[in-house]
């Protein structure tokens, strides 16, 4: 079989993890349209976004979802990258030799200098790719004008779209917004996106001139290493959950509906391999696959091909080891409401077992599988962290934030310390991770019948 | 009681099985016997007969898991190298380490260091998370509720990485009051394991709080709450006699299961820190892909496991009269 075969479309290539994150998004595209038709999903998610925070946290999670999906397009140019990297190009090319921090003209260490007249001194060298002929400040009003010609934009229109809905005057939509009497809180979505938006051309803005957060040992610009990293970690998180939820769902609602010998293979199963702790399965399971990779190097022909094949199969790995929570929290649910009348009746009546689950008990579940999902994101995310620490997470030439903390961990034994790459690692995950748990507790509100 | 626990104990065996067959499986797929002789015995002496020597000596001259040339069936399963081997695990025999070092004595001498950190981390853990739960169940539904809980989750956002490398930069390298990394046994050992300790507390915090608010906010909506404050019970007193009573049995039961596992140590903390532990011995092998070492600590994480869900069983009868265990 050959795994490294990619498909070409018009000068576009897709990797393997490409692939598997817009066909979810095709997916979820679809199934969500197909579910809003009902009014009750409607209200619920109506209820939903009533919440600030909900509103908040959706928009910034958004926000880290199109930079994964603007870098999940391939684009076959020379020396490949994606459509992110075109938008970072200049980061990219401004390698320098080696530390710098955040802002800095020169190199954060002293080099020795052997000047024209054979003396030798120890100087900070100036860096290469750092314009010092403007100010920061000129550059943050640029930036500034910009996000307020690109937020005005986004907001008229979708002022105008509102309009429609609502059929009211444009003068009495803006208004309704302004003083909060809106039925979403659109006032808080619009400062959330003019944020995003002036912090993200204040840094592609400044990146221009200066290295932003610095560079890391190699020389490499840490803005840049940091974007890169969201991809990985969005993926681990969003697909990871989606590899779990086929066996949670298929095992915990067939051990729940059949009972006996099924329902006792199900739970042996997941006992099983519940009792082997987390990390050590997931490391065993990954210590194999490498094995495996290198027994096989005709299954990628370039070291990106290799990276993204060790990220699909971490994927993979964490998929399978975690879906025993989800199941064991269905089976139960399962059994709970097959007991109830409505569902003996259907049996009564001879109505299929698919039936009885598409139509009784999925919909009964929803509730549980969509809280488990947004737990179990966060919960990948940081996964993904401590893997790449011991050895067994992504591949280490893939821009992650596993892997940046692992590099920066040694430099804070530096002197001085170098913070910078480990402090923009931290805080990017910190805003997914914080963002996607605020929305998990949204989740539970609203949908947890007992909460 | 006694009955129920046999059985108990019988059913973990297959468990146990299951595990093995896995750890088996994981591990022959990509480390045959013959790879193993050839590693332990060097690029230079790996003739054919010297490994099938090595195979014999070492007991890997059989079969995985059937064995076709056996005189009878019942031999054909139990005569293999998975039988074999896994009834070693059962009586505790882990056999040697790559390093040559016997697995059983070096986990025996590693347990002490893991439970040093582990314990206090996970006692003092459950006592200030407790305090600041019944705290802020005091005051539910003021402004300190919801600006805690936010704090909460911000704790469980960030990286235990974070913790522990920030904990180490402004206490070791920074302030200088406890060293960086290390252990000793007996008093001393007490800077060693104080960040440590106070990091892990910390970054179990969030989750902490927000679990035990759930249980004693189910607590304080019964109908005895409200009778005992109709009778005139001040709130402290509702909360810490009846509310928190009652709350301990869910917590109890909660937290039983991962008692035992506290004596595989924490991964992280203890190769950060240094310390000799079971955690950072799991680390090390990983890294240095030392299987005997990885199969030992994962058939004894699952017993401590099963262990714990005994004990969780057992927990419930002791705390709740209305269990009965048949």
């Amino acid at each position: 079989m050959d795994i490294s075969q990619i498909s070409e479309v018009n000068g576009i290539s897709l990797l393997w993890t490409d692939m598997m994150i817009w066909g979810l998004m095709i997916f979820l595209i679809v199934w969500g349209k197909y579910i809003s038709s009902s009014l009750q999903v409607q209200q619920k998610w109506q209820i939903f976004f009533q919440s600030k925070i909900a509103m908040v946290s959706s928009i910034v999670l958004s926000y880290y979802l199109i930079i994964t999906l603007l870098d999940s397009i391939q684009l076959s140019l020379e020396g490949g990258g994606t459509l992110l990297d075109i938008l970072l190009n200049h980061m990219l090319n401004a390698t320098e030799r080696t530390y710098s921090a955040p802002f800095a003209i020169t190199e954060y260490n002293k080099s020795l200098v052997v000047a024209n007249d054979g003396i030798a001194s120890q100087v900070y060298l100036p860096l290469k790719h750092v314009i010092t002929d403007t100010s920061i400040v000129l550059q943050s009003v640029y930036a500034l004008i910009y996000s307020v010609i690109i937020a005005g934009v986004l907001f008229f229109s979708h002022l105008i779209w509102l309009n429609s809905k609502y059929k009211a005057s444009l003068k009495q939509t803006t208004l309704k917004i302004i003083r909060s009497e809106s039925k979403l809180p659109w006032l808080t979505a619009y400062i959330t996106i003019f944020m995003l938006i002036l912090f993200s051309t204040w840094l592609l803005q400044l990146s221009n001139f200066y290295h932003v957060m610095g560079t890391d040992k190699v020389g490499e610009d840490v803005l840049y290493s940091v974007l890169k990293s969201i991809r990985t970690g969005v993926l681990i998180g969003l697909l990871s959950t989606i590899v779990t939820l086929p066996l949670a769902l298929i095992l915990g609602i067939s051990a729940g509906l059949f009972r006996g010998w099924v329902d006792d293979i199900i739970q042996y199963v997941y006992t099983t391999l519940n009792s082997i702790p987390g990390v050590l399965l997931i490391a065993s399971a990954v210590l194999v696959m490498h094995t495996i990779m290198n027994n096989n190097p005709d299954w990628f022909s370039s070291t990106e091909e290799r990276a993204d094949l060790r990220l699909l199969f971490l994927v993979l790995i964490l998929g399978l080891t975690s879906w025993t929570g989800l199941c064991r929290l269905l089976r139960a649910e399962t059994l709970k409401i097959s007991q109830i009348n409505y569902v003996s009746v259907a049996n009564a009546f001879g109505v299929s077992k698919l039936k009885i689950i598409t139509k009784h008990i999925m919909p009964n579940l929803s509730h549980i599988i969509l809280i488990t999902i947004a737990l179990d994101f966060s919960g990948f995310v940081l996964a993904e962290a401590v893997l790449s620490y011991v050895g067994v997470g992504v591949d280490p030439t893939m821009n992650s934030w596993g892997n940046m903390i692992n590099q920066a961990r040694l430099e804070m034994a530096r002197e001085p310390i170098v913070w910078w790459s480990l402090f923009s690692a931290f805080f990017f995950m910190f805003v997914l991770l914080l963002s996607a748990n605020l929305l998990s507790d949204r989740v539970q509100k609203v949908l947890d019948p007992r909460a | 009681m006694f009955a129920y626990l046999i059985r108990r104990v019988l059913f973990a065996v297959p468990i146990l099985i299951g595990v093995n067959f896995i750890t088996f499986a994981l591990f022959f797929i990509v480390n045959t016997p013959d790879d193993m002789a050839r590693a332990q015995l060097g690029a230079k002496q790996n003739s054919p007969e010297l490994i099938a020597n090595w195979k014999q000596k070492h007991g890997y001259d059989k079969p995985l898991f059937l064995n076709l040339d056996a005189p009878s069936a019942v031999e054909g399963i139990t005569d293999t190298l998975f039988v074999q081997q896994s009834i070693k695990l059962f009586v505790f025999d882990f056999g040697v380490s790559d390093a040559g070092r016997k697995i059983s004595a070096d986990i025996l001498e590693r347990i002490g260091p893991s439970l040093a950190i582990a314990l206090p981390t996970f006692i003092i853990g459950i006592i200030t998370s407790i305090s600041f739960s019944l705290l802020i169940v005091l005051f539910r539904g003021s402004t300190l509720d919801s600006i805690t809980m936010m704090i909460a989750v911000a704790i469980m956002s960030i990286s235990g990485l974070f913790y522990i490398i920030t904990g180490q930069v402004l206490f070791s390298k920074i302030l200088h009051w406890v060293p960086i990394s290390g252990f000793s046994s007996g008093w001393d050992g007490f800077k060693f394991i104080i960040l440590p300790v106070a990091i892990g507390v910390f970054a179990g915090l969030g989750s902490g709080i927000r679990w035990y608010r759930s249980i004693f906010l189910e607590e304080i909506n019964q109908d005895y709450v409200r009778t005992a404050k109709a009778k005139g019970l001040s709130e402290i007193k509702v909360l810490f006699k009846h509310v928190l009573q009652n709350g301990m049995l869910p917590i109890l039961t909660g937290v039983v299961v991962v008692i035992p596992s506290l004596f595989m140590g924490s991964l992280i903390m203890e190769s950060f820190f240094a310390i000799p532990g079971l955690g950072s011995y799991t680390i090390d092998a990983i890294a240095s892909q030392d299987f005997s070492i990885v199969k030992a600590m994962v058939f004894l994480g699952s017993v401590l496991y099963i262990l714990g869900l005994i004990l969780t069983d057992i927990s419930y009868t002791f705390f709740d009269p209305r269990v009965r265990l048949n």
